[in-house]
């Protein structure tokens, strides 16, 4: 398809986000303990620190406290909300839903929808879009779309610095509620296997540099460059953007390769602070844009998820996040929580010790 | 395996949903159907804030199985805002950063599972109020 | 009323008896209760056990044991009260006498905590919290004790070695006892340096569980003169119950129940705390130690820990309690410690403690408490022609 600006996604109703919430767990894990860990320290370190779940934690239970940050904001009856859609790709249980238990939690059960979603790293921003396409369709008031992970690396493993836990809960509701209206969007995806991890395998394997270029920058480049000439708009129309941080360095250079410059990423860009969250990577340095964002700024972003593909957005935010944004802790407030743990604790605390 | 019996509670353990009795007014977690205070029936349901404050806790050294590895863990009483105590454990604080009166609130996690391959139990934690709103 | 006496006690040694299986503890103590009896004639069983189905996976003890003990076809029942159900039996066996339908009653309390090994132990012993607002939280019952015992510091401003009095008593005593788990005294330091098991409890704040048995035979005290040179008299028995979690309780440091079935027992046998002469109590805990002295009235609230403090527990003592070593150092077992208190009060009555000896001993109390305080059993042991100062008032037994 040629004709971009036809194929945006874009909703018969208007739609935005009316509740958004974040969480990282307090844990942290400096790069540096990896390193000394594996390379004697002698090796660069792709980020500060990682967040780290602590034992009691997981999808489910972040997914929850993400979800009421969001309800708390919103300040609407949950039973409105008839989906809860869960993206991650560390879901709990391999069958049995994280959403009904984050539905029930949150008090949205039993008239609603629930599924879990899974794409990689994109699979929040895929809940989203579907979210989006619910509640633009006018089948639902409110859904609420979720991207969090207790992400997997390998012992040893470049993915071992960065994979990390966090994520955010984003409700979607009508534009007229909302504190940022979503303009449009785009996904981009084709079959490129970078990074995978089979049925039963405990970690993920990848292909090393084939994630980058024919990977993440494609996808990343196609889906926001439509999404630009769809609405005819440059980086330089908007004030922030958000791009799928799996590092500090892809999300820099695709925005330098779209024109953004540090000072529009600088607020979402968490990952040299709390890793790569994956599912929720994109999503929580949405929250964190919120959370600074003036109404009338625009917002851009964009997800990556291996195997591949992107979904972007377009957000224009409202006079009402004034009013919405301080009912619920902020993400930098999670960001700045933190206890440093020692890779031992990490061993532990991640399940990495063979006990049987 | 257990299934049913965690279940059943899904509504106390994930919400702090109690009782109110309509005759004394007294709010009861866990509920009991019959007040602790004037024994009449009371059935009721009330949702608690999830706010309360430290009236006792202990750190646990020794723990039965299901909890062996979250051990240290610490499992204080919790006098909830609206009256009665509830046993819970604390999370996301260090057992020496615990104090009597401290201020918390409730949060959902993980208390235990059922063996690798059985079901995983949530409900209600408790943690010191630190982030605002 | 029925009066009712003790004619005959049985005990095994308190330890690991990893020879032995539980059928075989409960008989060698009913034997030497038997022995000690001059009877064999025995109309129903009781047996107080807490644990046999999760940690020997074996229910229906009353009919194992009775068909073991060679008593096929007599009546038997197994009581469970959690810690409390050795006391519990003899308080059936108590009622089972005084309806006039039972003449002799055999009592056991039986505990094998040796079938299992590591956190599966800890894991039944949650079984006498409340399974769905205690145990789920990982409480135990160290932990329970844990929290009444930080309640308390807090509230009076003590330390942890406030408590010490109490376990060193314990070994202190139990040194002389033949039958006790830990017969070497616990140097003051010593305590000061235990291991956390719940902070503040620690492992010398904390009763060691091991395997043991006792046994009691009780008849009619008309009949007990024929069949025992010695025969001890249950003056008053009472048990009452508390809301079973700590947490529905109106004040952690009050145990409700065992106040409450002490008065009623001293009540029954017309006396006061002050005509006590020593008290078997349940120091599963040190903090359980100090709350029962100011349940049953031999300290106002905030002051039990005193008496240890100020040396009126020991033997010679205003009041002295754990005179074999209590749970603390005879040992805990399970629910055969309530029959062991009622073991060693009529050994104490009988004038045939040895080195553990209470001077003048003629009345004595017994107190077992089931998890934290949510059952609790009280009998009052006098010697048989004990004259009460007050009049028993048997009404409401």
């Amino acid at each position: 398809m040629n004709d971009t600006q036809n194929s945006l996604m874009k909703t018969d109703k208007p739609v935005g986000i009316v509740g958004y919430g974040a969480y990282v767990p307090r844990f942290r894990l400096p790069a540096s303990e990896v390193s000394k860990m594996w390379t004697g320290g002698t090796g660069g370190v792709p980020i500060q620190e990682k967040a780290v779940n602590g034992l009691d934690e997981d999808v489910v239970s972040m997914s929850i406290e993400a979800a009421r940050n969001a309800l708390n904001r919103a300040e609407i009856d949950p039973q409105l909300i008839r989906a809860v859609w869960v993206g991650s790709e560390s879901h709990p249980y391999a069958v049995k839903p994280t959403s009904t238990i984050v539905a029930e939690a949150i008090g949205a059960v039993p008239h609603t929808q629930a599924a879990d979603w899974e794409f990689a790293c994109k699979a929040g921003t895929e809940a989203m879009q579907a979210a989006i396409g619910f509640v633009g369709s006018g089948m639902a008031r409110y859904a609420l779309s979720i991207g969090m992970d207790t992400a997997q690396g390998r012992p040893g493993d470049a993915l071992e610095y960065t994979a990390a836990a966090g994520g955010a809960a984003i409700l979607i509701g009508s534009a007229a509620e909302a504190v940022a209206i979503i303009e449009a969007s785009y996904s981009f995806v084709t079959d490129t296997p970078d990074f995978w991890r089979r049925a039963h395998a405990q970690y993920p394997s990848h292909g090393d540099r084939f994630t980058g270029e024919p990977a993440y920058f494609k996808h990343i480049m196609g889906a926001a460059e439509a999404l630009l000439t769809g609405l005819e708009r440059t980086a330089a129309d908007y004030q922030w953007a958000i791009f799928h941080q799996p590092n500090a360095k892809f999300p820099e250079r695709a925005a330098e390769m779209l024109g953004f410059s540090k000072a529009q990423i600088q607020p979402g860009l968490l990952s040299p602070r709390i890793g790569n969250t994956y599912a929720g990577s994109a999503v929580i340095g949405l929250t964190a844009t919120l959370d600074i964002a003036q109404p009338g700024d625009l917002i851009l972003m964009v997800s990556y998820g291996s195997g591949a593909g992107s979904d972007a957005f377009s957000f224009r935010v409202t006079d009402h996040i004034l009013a919405v944004r301080d009912r619920a802790p902020k993400t930098e407030e999670y960001i700045t929580r933190r206890q440093l743990i020692d890779y031992a604790t990490y061993t532990r605390y991640r399940d990495k010790l063979k006990m049987a | 395996m257990e299934v049913s019996r965690h279940w059943r509670l899904r509504t106390q353990r994930y919400s702090l949903v109690g009782e109110i009795c309509p005759n004394c007014g007294v709010k009861l977690f866990p509920p009991r159907d019959v007040c602790l205070e004037c024994e009449a029936p009371a059935k009721e349901l009330f949702t608690f804030t999830g706010l309360g404050e430290v009236y006792s806790y202990t750190t646990i050294y020794d723990a039965p199985a299901g909890f062996e590895r979250y051990v240290p863990y610490t499992v204080a009483l919790v006098k909830l805002a609206e009256g009665p105590l509830v046993t819970a454990q604390l999370t996301d604080v260090a057992a020496e950063d615990v104090q009597m009166g401290m201020p918390v609130e409730m949060v959902t996690r993980k208390l235990t599972e059922d063996g690798p391959e059985g079901m995983i139990v949530y409900g209600y934690k408790f943690r010191p109020i630190s982030l605002t709103a | 009323m029925t009066n009712v006496s003790i004619i005959g006690i049985g005990q095994t040694e308190v330890r690991e008896h990893w020879d032995t299986s539980l059928r075989h503890l409960a008989w060698y103590a009913i034997e030497a209760a038997l022995d000690d009896a001059i009877t064999t004639d025995i109309d129903a069983i009781y047996v107080g056990n807490m644990l046999a189905g999760s940690l020997s996976r074996q229910d229906h003890l009353g009919a194992l044991i009775a068909d073991f003990a060679g008593m096929r076809g007599r009546e038997a029942i197994t009581v469970e009260a959690a810690d409390a159900s050795g006391a519990a039996a003899l308080r059936q066996a108590v009622l089972a006498i005084q309806s006039g339908l039972v003449q002799t009653a055999l009592v056991v309390g039986v505990e094998k905590m040796t079938d299992q090994t590591g956190s599966a132990i800890g894991h039944a012993l949650a079984t006498t919290l409340d399974q769905d607002y205690e145990a789920v939280q990982g409480a135990t019952p160290a932990a329970l004790a844990a929290l009444m015992m930080r309640r308390y510091l807090h509230t009076y401003g003590l330390q942890l070695a406030d408590f010490a009095g109490f376990s060193i008593n314990a070994h202190r005593n139990a040194a002389h006892n033949p039958y006790a788990l830990f017969r070497h005294p616990l140097p003051p330091e010593r305590f000061a340096a235990g291991t956390l098991v719940a902070a503040p409890v620690t492992l010398f704040d904390q009763a060691p569980l091991a395997d043991g048995a006792a046994a009691v035979i009780v008849t009619h005290s008309e009949r007990a003169m024929d069949m025992s040179p010695h025969p001890v008299r249950i003056a008053g028995s009472a048990l009452a119950t508390d809301t079973l979690a700590l947490h529905d309780r109106r004040d952690i440091l009050w145990l409700a129940a065992a106040a409450e079935s002490a008065q009623k027992a001293m009540r029954h046998a017309g006396i006061t705390p002050a005509g006590i002469h020593l008290f078997e109590l349940h120091d599963a805990y040190t903090i359980l130690a100090a709350l029962s002295l100011e349940a049953c009235g031999f300290a106002p609230p905030g002051q039990g820990w005193q008496l240890a403090r100020d040396g009126q527990i020991g033997l010679d003592g205003r009041i002295p309690i754990s005179t074999f070593g209590g749970l603390k150092a005879r040992g805990h077992a399970g629910g055969a410690t309530g029959v062991y208190q009622i073991v060693e009060l009529a050994r104490q009555l009988r004038g045939e403690a040895g080195e553990c000896q209470v001077p003048g001993a003629r009345v004595g109390l017994a107190q077992s408490l089931g998890g934290s305080g949510g059952t609790a059993v009280t009998h009052v042991l006098t010697i048989d022609n004990f004259q009460p100062p007050f009049s028993a008032q048997a009404d409401r037994f």
